[in-house]
């Protein structure tokens, strides 16, 4: 891996009888964007604020360029925060708020000002220096908070939740220029987030986040494909979670009874002994439809139909009680509620969760 | 439709007007006439126009009392807000529960007469009194201070009786701050007392200027402060005012006497409005 600019070693905090972190450690590189992803209270603002020196932990490590920061005081780390409110000082106009961190180190004031020249144009608010930040509407303010936090090129940019109160459409664009001013300037940014949407489309790498703990560390790619716990995989991008025997397993192909049907997977990685129970995440545009039940499927009943974001969610209840959603591109099928159907996957699509960790 | 909802605003608006002109436009209008009025003889007024009752303010001794008592309402001032701007801003930091038993044992004082707890203070500092008695016991000083009827005495009650504006003034501006605004100023860079200074003492400023307000203009006017705790030995402009209305019946002196009281006071609040660009005051419960 790259020059490491930031770790974070067993670091864990508590919140009077609560343990916000358990322990985490993760390395992150220079250069890296990064998601903590997990919904509210799984701890990682609390990360946030321990890395910019706002919190500190109860035990554990943090290093910045390799130095111990672990109890250094906020304003002498070089790491700057993006704050979920944005956090702008309402007494001060756009220029000012920018320009503050610099008129700190008492900067000549013309250097200022061609440094806020500067960000401004980097974040396309050229000639809102005289602004008040009331007379701005959310995506502007969004947008002085990043320039506020940038113009000190900091080693370490933390951005919490910095596009939560946009709408969609706005939120959407602002994910490009984020991703585009982070690969333009080189910098390693820290992003959370509970949309696991953004994380996939924006992230060199996402740490899913449980519950204090690092769930799993990889690529949108590894996250999204090979999850290794069911939550993982329910967090990131809905997959379904099936309970299945094995009944042969051949190399790396096994054979599963599941729900009153069969079921088909790949090993990841995993090996398995005929009879062992194993839980499976598929995702649900892998799910199949087949009128034969001959093949190796999964009888279902076709409970719903609708249709949101270009995708039709069909709803299937199998034998066991449990539901099945599958997705697909366009409007058009042929199912109506109450019909029968075979329901099935290709192996290689099938994977085993929670493997060796006692769920 | 419409025009019923116009007549429903003008008939909650016609009571306000007819009470603002009888209470407060009414009785100010007469005693801006009467400043520039004759005093009669023996009993009341002559309706003759003068201008004496402003020149004789101009007297020395008169001129005194106003700087008199502009000394007091700045010393007083500045004490109240040198203790109330600490104590209400770390109110405002206190959890929850705490500001809420905070304000309660801060309201507990009012369910008394203020009269009242200021004859408390007449025990406190009279010779001999609890803190002559507590300081030569403790040995600090070999004879008793007699403080009652001296100049800090009447700037005790002064600070006393008017902390608690300042407390809820300061409070409130502080209540209302957002405390991340700090830590994004430590994020920036800021020293703790860097970030108190461009973030937090910026914030609150409205409300220790508002207190300020709500502090000096009643102690212009607070004369039984003064006449409890200071003897004859403290004049001020309200003692003088109510004297000369009960006392000499120069109804018309008094009135001038209150005018220039009055000016006094809007002077300070247009000088206030300069500074915060605000007319709403804050804290005002």
């Amino acid at each position: 891996m790259a020059d490491t600019i930031l770790e974070l070693q067993n670091v864990s905090k508590r919140f009077g009888d609560t343990d916000v972190l358990n322990g985490i450690s993760i390395s992150i590189a220079k250069g890296e964007f990064i998601t903590l992803l997990g919904p509210s209270g799984c701890g990682k603002t609390t990360t946030l604020r321990i890395i910019a020196g706002l919190e500190a932990p109860d035990c554990g490590r943090v290093l910045l360029n390799g130095r111990d920061v672990t109890d250094a005081e906020p304003n002498h780390r070089d790491v700057n925060t993006v704050f979920q409110n944005y956090a702008l000082f309402p007494h001060m106009n756009v220029a000012a708020n920018i320009g503050y961190s610099l008129r700190l180190k008492r900067r000549p004031r013309d250097e200022i000002r061609k440094a806020v020249a500067q960000v401004l144009e980097l974040v396309q608010l050229t000639g809102y220096e005289k602004r008040m930040p009331s007379e701005l509407s959310g995506g502007q303010k969004q947008r002085v908070a990043i320039a506020r936090a940038l113009i000190n090129q900091p080693s370490v940019l933390l951005l919490d939740e910095p596009l939560g109160a946009l709408d969609l459409q706005l939120r959407r664009q602002m994910q490009l220029e984020l991703k585009a001013l982070q690969k333009q300037l080189g910098l390693t940014f820290i992003y959370i987030t509970h949309d696991q949407e953004e994380a996939l489309n924006m992230s060199d790498r996402i740490a899913v986040m449980r519950e204090g703990r690092f769930e799993q560390i990889g690529t949108p790619a590894e996250v999204y494909d090979n999850p290794r716990t069911s939550y993982v995989a329910r967090f990131v991008g809905e997959a379904n979670i099936l309970k299945g025997r094995v009944r042969k397993a051949e190399g790396d192909h096994l054979v599963l009874d599941c729900a009153g049907g069969c079921a088909q997977a790949l090993c990841h990685g995993h090996s398995f002994a005929a009879g062992d129970w194993v839980t499976l995440a598929v995702r649900s545009e892998a799910v199949d439809f087949s009128q034969d039940p001959n093949s190796c499927a999964i009888p279902a009943l076709v409970r719903e139909k609708t249709f949101a974001g270009g995708m039709l969610r069909i709803t299937l209840e199998l034998s066991d009680g449990s539901t099945l959603i599958a997705s697909r591109h366009g409007i058009n099928l042929a199912l109506e509620p109450g019909d029968l159907v075979y329901a099935a996957w290709d192996a290689a699509s099938a994977v085993p969760v929670d493997v060796g960790c006692g769920e | 439709m419409k025009k019923t909802k116009r007549s429903r605003i003008w008939l909650t608006l016609v009571p306000l007007y007819v009470f603002t002109l009888i209470f407060v436009a009414g009785p100010l209008l007469y005693m801006i006439i009467l400043s520039f009025e004759t005093r009669a003889e023996t009993w009341g007024v002559l309706h003759e126009l003068t201008f004496k009752n402003y020149r004789e303010i101009f007297q020395p001794a008169y001129l005194k009392t106003f700087g008199e008592s502009l000394k007091l309402a700045f010393t007083s001032t500045l004490l109240v807000a040198a203790l109330g701007y600490p104590f209400g801003y770390f109110m405002a930091k206190l959890s929850q529960k705490w500001k809420k038993r905070m304000l309660l044992l801060l309201m507990v004082p009012f369910w008394t007469s203020s009269l009242i707890r200021l004859y408390g203070w007449i025990i406190i500092f009279r010779a001999n009194g609890v803190l002559d008695q507590l300081l030569l016991g403790v040995g600090v000083t070999d004879e008793p201070l007699k403080l009652l009827y001296t100049y800090p005495a009447v700037v005790v009650g002064m600070v006393y009786s008017l902390l608690q504006f300042m407390i809820f003034a300061v409070y409130s501006s502080a209540e209302k701050m957002d405390w991340t605004l700090v830590e994004a100023a430590r994020d920036l860079g800021a020293s703790p007392l860097k970030a108190f200074l461009t973030v937090t003492w910026k914030l609150t400023l409205p409300g220790l200027l508002s207190g300020v307000i709500l502090t000096f203009i009643p102690s212009m006017g607070l004369f039984y402060i003064a006449d409890i705790l200071g003897g004859n030995k403290v004049v001020l402009v309200g003692s003088v005012i109510q004297e000369q209305l009960l006392k000499t019946r120069n109804w018309p002196f008094a009135a001038a006497l209150s005018v220039v009281l009055m000016l006094l006071t809007t002077l300070m609040i247009s000088l206030y409005k300069r500074i915060t660009h605000t007319t709403e005051l804050e804290g005002l419960l």
